[in-house]
């Protein structure tokens, strides 16, 4: 298949999830199952593609491993996501030097 | 007009500087997929959204089918609607429906932050100029990582690679600190995706992500409703 037809799939869906909302409907969520079901989903996307690729990101696993601690701590102490990209980045570097 | 441009210019600095490091990753990650530098330029320029966007090329690269494409997209992407419903009730009355529908392309996680934030109404042009530059940032690091990605040394690329993902972490765990619905969700949904990845392996990558994030959030809204009548801020 082609990857323009991916990318047109991939590029619409978003959109439109993105733009009908927010041209067209002027109501507010009433359902409160629907609307803390919506607030959970993109903590729950979000683990679901981390656990387990985060191990596999870096072509070896003791260096995403630690890689992973370091983002782990730094966002628990609730450092900015540049910061725990980039830290969790570094980690991974210099683990890869001394191993 | 032209200073509310000016203002969403400068409040989308950050954002754009952020995004130029995180979507350098995105690009390696796409040249590491076999996908080309224009694919990769192609996606960021027309998706504007990290999380998608990885699951994505994983599922061109796996050779997955449209509809599983589609249903990916629209999970993970889903909470930009309820983002869109939360900025609709601020926007000025000069915002016509083409602007609306112009603005949409733009709600990612980081600019509805910021845009919620603002304490005034929001105008046109203002949310023009936060896009922009945040856009730019998002296209440009995509590219410099799809063509240099090639050029860094191999150490290097490899450990880029867990820059987006590092980047999720950093977005989970501060509310899951706090919240333990958000905990709860975040905790079953990483269960879930191990299950799929060690034991479900026959169910591919989209899929168990879609499976598992609905399963998690479906269970954890069951079992921690919102309060009534609180204010949505995804």
């Amino acid at each position: 298949m082609s990857v323009a037809l991916y990318i047109a799939v991939m590029a619409g869906v978003t959109y439109l999830i993105r733009m009908i909302p927010f041209t067209l409907f002027r109501k507010k969520i009433r359902s409160p199952f629907f609307r803390s079901f919506l607030h959970y989903i993109p903590y729950a996307v979000l683990s679901a593609m981390t656990v387990p690729a985060i191990f596999y990101s870096t072509g070896s696993i003791p260096t995403a491993v630690a890689g992973t601690a370091a983002a782990v701590v730094l966002a628990y102490l609730g450092k900015p996501l540049i910061v725990v990209a980039l830290a969790a980045s570094a980690v991974a570097l210099l683990t890869g030097f001394i191993l | 007009m032209k200073k509310q441009f000016l203002t969403g210019l400068k409040d989308g600095i950050p954002i754009a500087l952020g995004y130029l490091s995180v979507s350098f990753g995105f690009g390696i990650l796409c040249i590491s997929l076999g996908l080309s530098i224009a694919a990769a330029v192609g996606i960021s320029a027309t998706n504007l959204t990290s999380a998608g966007q990885v699951a994505g090329v994983g599922i061109i690269a796996a050779g997955g089918t449209l509809v599983e494409m589609a249903l990916t997209q629209l999970v993970i992407n889903i909470r930009y609607s309820l983002m869109g419903l939360s900025l609709a009730q601020k926007l000025d009355g000069s915002f016509s429906t083409l602007h609306r529908a112009l603005v949409s392309f733009g709600i990612t996680d980081e600019i509805f932050a910021v845009a919620y934030a603002r304490e005034e109404r929001l105008k046109p042009a203002y949310m023009y100029g936060l896009i922009l530059i945040s856009a730019s940032g998002w296209v440009s690091g995509t590219l410099l990582g799809a063509w240099l990605g090639q050029v860094l040394p191999a150490a290097l690329s490899n450990a880029m690679g867990i820059m987006l993902y590092g980047m999720f972490l950093a977005v989970v765990i501060p509310p899951a600190r706090k919240d333990r619905g958000i905990l709860a969700a975040a905790v079953g949904a990483a269960l879930c995706s191990l299950l799929f990845r060690y034991v479900l392996a026959f169910v591919s990558g989209g899929f168990a992500v879609i499976i598992s994030a609905v399963l998690a959030a479906a269970v954890c809204a069951a079992l921690f409703p919102l309060p009534a009548e609180e204010e949505e801020s995804v």
